[in-house]
């Protein structure tokens, strides 16, 4: 494991990271800053500003801050409202994007934010210009700025969306510094690093070493590389070299590759313990043979892999153990952006004519067009420019409920049967995810064992992912019932928040043989199960019981029945049977509440 | 128009190539989709195509991208001046339309809708069109479409189905051909495909990151350059560019003329039946393919090999899932290859 660095190197690598932000914002796509709200944060951000304000002296330098959960309109640009009425013509309004040109944008509380937010950010970051196409516009603006991604995360899973994350080229964490650590960066000329930025020379052994470390640390992304040289000749211009040297190389293996890394070089004295990378990256990953073609790259190889070594987060290999169970890195993050941006209030289906009240939503263009062909007339009558609207032109929007449902499984993965009725759960689950797009389902799981339970698979509906976080699943062990169903609760409640239907799928013989605090005990352990269950049963989620013992147990029906629950006993659990089944309920409504 | 990373330039990734080159020569195939890892050129190499496209004739003015060859084909304006002065339309050559429909797009602009201007200000009703009729006889081209909004997938499918697009709305009635090529991107990271989507597209490219150092050292070089100097980068592959349009051109010219022989026929029927594919559409894709590809190759007739190697990008979409087999449906279609075809 690579000790932690020192919270001054850390900090003086950030204030590069801003100078180098500073000389190339639209080739290094920006920087991803991990750190809560502080002082560190807020020196970071003043400095950032300053050196990319004083890089283009000339121009007022645009720095447009956007919420996590900010609308695809805001973002994009669409219909201006106040103009259209003052004009009495549609006039378009520009999105932040648009008006981050030339700039930063900078993105509060990153880790919240949906990948439907982040789709038109990362469009704008590959193609300089957004595209909108909107509200009866048809607009291509320029749009070339670098991000500041601000994640507050804390959670090893709470980040920015991948797909964001790499394309900024720089990735700092600033949790642990503290004011005693930052001291001022020496003042650098930006503004002719700018210009001499395309005149340094790239030699190739720069790119060679670059792209083998990369391979070596499991990067296997070709954005990568591409962002590291970019970092590189970045530097090297700062410092006023014609040609990328050593030195710059190395600051780039520090802010791009390292905290990139998945897997430790080989040459580490921990080959051994090394896991193997996420399945995601490297399905047949071979050690990548260094291209020998020259020992000179070989060597300024293993400096870049040594400097990206020291820039590995701490921890990395617990955090990849755990993401290897919890799924993709980040791929979770952004739930509340997410249903933000989407509004659960469904999709939209058109609109209709209505008054409008508080709760209703105005469709402003609809409104506007129904309006406008009697324009003429009202004006004329009204003896007014202005747009005449009409009460009976009002439009709202409508909205059909998305009916969403999340299917939780909680299975008992206790004891000799355990492998098998996780891998029935483990079928059911990818068949249901099969078809789950069609209708909108989405899956978790839960399995519960030994001391307690784990959420295995947090609610997704990618086949991809699940399959990922199912492929290890642990087992044996006693039976914490209480533990597991509490668990469950918890889940469904959070996604009932979240707008969507809980349905539990708990596939136990109710036999729980292990209390809430771990300890054995049949008695107090089915005594929980059962206040679990009331619970349960209290909060009216939609709820299945299928028992897999070989007989009907009536310890599971009991369960079944605190929780108002269905039962079903399924002594040959096989996943086509179970998928059916959970089908086959969860598509009645409404929700089965108490008996 | 944008500066674009040429076609040729893009190293590696040949599954993926020959795919949108099979799309730009024959556009009956059914579009492209493009699934994979992040970093690997998915819409570098969909933009760059734009630059091999061979022109098009369309109607002068015409917002629909006439086709003046093709009377039957023509949008309700053309059919109307045409009705009047036969051979009176004037035409000229375009470049074939890529259209970018980006996230965040709404229904009006996608389909068309009341152009909001005139009505407004001159109290006309008049249509304006949307991305569909710019789209029409060209590329429509959707990153990240795994994230696009349902009710725009819904009325992509139906429009990709019918190849007219019919609007019905704020007192219009239009309908305007909207035939085009959908090529859509995307991670399956961050969500599936809607089984229903994914049929209609004709091929089906799995695209993953190269391990390969000396590849990846020759991109990012490349990359490098294009950076430093993107037009003299442009100037340098422009001939390698003008080579594949040229080779595109004649494949479409011969293409009425390849020959697929029975033996052939009955290979590829086999192989879709072992592998237990749905419906007919399969089948004819693949032999469409494998034919746009034997054009393109320079061949008279479909041989075995351009079947195996489209095989994979025609069928791996097209399997039923069988959530326990954890193979991936590219490697099933290789295996099923070595079974069926066989010489």
């Amino acid at each position: 494991m690579t000790e932690a660095r020192a919270a001054s190197a850390i900090w003086s690598d950030a204030c590069r990271a801003a100078q180098l932000l500073a000389v190339d914002p639209v080739g290094l796509g920006g920087v991803a800053l991990r750190s809560p709200a502080g002082e560190a944060r807020t020196a970071w951000l003043l400095m950032t500003r300053r050196l990319a304000a004083g890089a283009d002296a000339t121009a007022s330098l645009p720095i447009v801050q956007i919420p996590a959960d900010v609308s695809a309109p805001q973002l994009l640009g669409g219909l201006d409202l106040e103009q259209t009425l003052a004009l009495g013509r549609p006039a378009a309004q520009q999105g932040a994007l648009a008006r981050a040109d030339g700039g930063l944008l900078i993105l509060a509380m990153a880790e919240r934010m949906g990948a439907a937010a982040a789709g038109p950010i990362t469009a704008a970051l590959d193609q300089g210009e957004v595209i909108t196409e909107r509200d009866g516009f048809s607009l291509r603006r320029p749009a070339r700025f670098g991000v500041v991604a601000l994640d507050e995360g804390i959670a090893a899973d709470e980040r920015p969306p991948t797909a964001l994350l790499e394309r900024l080229a720089i990735h700092l964490d600033l949790s642990d510094v503290t004011h005693r650590d930052m001291e001022d960066a020496a003042s650098v000329d930006i503004a002719s690093a700018r210009r001499s930025l395309y005149d340094v020379i790239v030699p190739d052994s720069v790119i060679e070493s670059l792209c083998a470390a990369a391979l070596v640390l499991g990067v296997t992304s070709g954005r990568t590389p591409i962002l590291a040289l970019r970092t590189a000749r970045a530097a090297a211009a700062l410092a006023g070299r014609c040609i990328i040297a050593e030195e710059d190389v190395v600051l780039a293996a520090r802010l791009v590759l390292g905290p990139r890394a998945l897997q430790l070089p080989a040459s580490d004295q921990q080959a051994e313990d090394t896991p193997p990378p996420p399945p995601e990256d490297n399905p047949d990953e071979q050690p990548p043979e260094p291209q020998a073609s020259d020992s000179e790259v070989r060597k300024l190889e293993d400096t870049v892999l040594e400097a990206a070594t020291t820039a590995i987060p701490p921890g990395l290999l617990q955090l990849l153990q755990d993401n290897a169970l919890r799924g993709a890195r980040g791929t979770n993050s952004g739930k509340a952006g997410d249903s933000q941006q989407k509004g659960l209030r469904g999709r939209p289906i058109g609109s209709r004519r209505g008054e409008l009240r508080s709760k209703a939503r105005l469709d402003l263009l609809d409104t506007l067009r129904t309006a406008a062909p009697w324009q003429n007339l009202r004006r004329a009558s009204a003896r007014s420019q202005l747009i005449q609207i009409r009460r009976e032109d009002i439009r709202l929007k409508r909205f059909k409920d998305r009916q969403a449902t999340t299917t939780i499984f909680v299975v008992d993965a206790s004891g000799s049967t355990a492998m098998d009725r996780l891998g029935e759960a483990k079928g059911a689950i990818e068949m249901l995810l099969a078809d789950c797009y069609v209708r909108r389902d989405e899956v978790a799981l839960i399995a519960f064992r030994g001391a307690g339970a784990d959420l295995l698979l947090p609610a997704t509906r990618s086949l991809a992912r699940a399959k990922k976080s199912l492929a290890a699943l642990p087992g044996g062990g006693g039976t914490p019932l209480a533990s597991g169903l509490i668990a469950a609760e918890k889940l469904a409640d959070d996604v009932r928040r979240k707008g969507r239907t809980p349905t539990l799928v708990i596939i136990t013989d109710g036999r729980a043989n292990v209390a809430r605090d771990g300890m054995g005990g049949r008695e107090r352990a089915q005594a929980e199960a059962e206040q679990a269950a009331i619970l349960i049963r209290s909060q009216r989620f939609r709820a299945i019981v299928v028992d897999n013992s070989p007989r009907p147990e009536p310890k599971a029906r009991g369960i079944a029945l605190s929780m108002g629950a269905i039962y079903l006993p399924l002594p040959l659990v096989n996943a086509a049977i179970l998928s059916d089944a959970v089908r086959q309920h969860t598509s009645q409504r409404p929700a089965r509440g108490s008996q | 128009m944008a500066i674009t990373f040429p076609f040729s330039a893009i190293v590696g990734q040949d599954e993926m190539k020959r795919a949108l080159i099979i799309a730009a020569i024959d556009p009956t195939i059914g579009g492209v989709l493009i699934f994979g890892d992040r970093g690997t050129g998915k819409s570098t190499a969909v933009r760059a195509l734009a630059n091999l496209l061979p022109p098009i004739r369309t109607v002068e003015g015409c917002s629909y991208n006439c086709d003046p060859a093709k009377p039957a084909g023509l949008c309700k304006a053309c059919n109307d001046t045409q009705a009047i002065a036969p051979r009176s339309l004037k035409t000229r050559e375009a470049p074939a339309p890529v259209v970018d429909l980006p996230l965040g797009a709404t229904e009006d602009r996608v389909a068309g809708a009341l152009d909001i201007e005139r009505a407004l200000v001159h109290s006309e009703k008049a249509f304006e069109p949307g991305l569909l009729a710019r789209a029409n006889r060209g590329f429509l081209y959707i990153d990240e479409v795994n994230l696009l909004e349902d009710h725009l997938v819904d009325l992509l499918l139906d429009v990709a189905a019918s190849g007219e697009n019919v609007i019905e709305r704020e007192g219009l009635s239009i309908r305007h051909p909207a035939r085009f090529v959908l090529i859509g991107s995307g991670n399956p990271e961050e969500g599936e495909l809607r089984p229903q989507l994914l049929d209609r597209f004709g091929l089906s490219v799995d695209v993953v990151t190269t391990k390969d150092v000396s590849q990846r050292v020759e991109a990012v070089k490349r990359r490098e350059a294009f950076d430093r100097d993107p037009e003299g980068f442009i100037a340098s592959h422009q001939a390698a560019d003008a080579k594949i349009r040229k080779r595109i051109t004649t494949a479409r010219g011969k293409l009425p003329m390849i020959a697929i022989a029975d033996d052939i026929r009955e290979a590829v029927a086999g192989l879709c039946v072992s592998l237990g594919t749905d419906g007919l559409r399969g089948e004819m894709t693949l032999l469409r393919a494998a034919r746009a590809l034997a054009a393109y190759d320079g061949k008279r007739e479909v041989q075995l090999a351009q079947i195996k190697a489209i095989a994979p990008a025609a069928l791996r979409h097209r399997l039923r899932r069988n959530p326990l087999d954890d193979t991936g449906s590219g490697v099933r279609v290789e295996r099923a290859m070595a079974e069926v075809l066989a010489p």
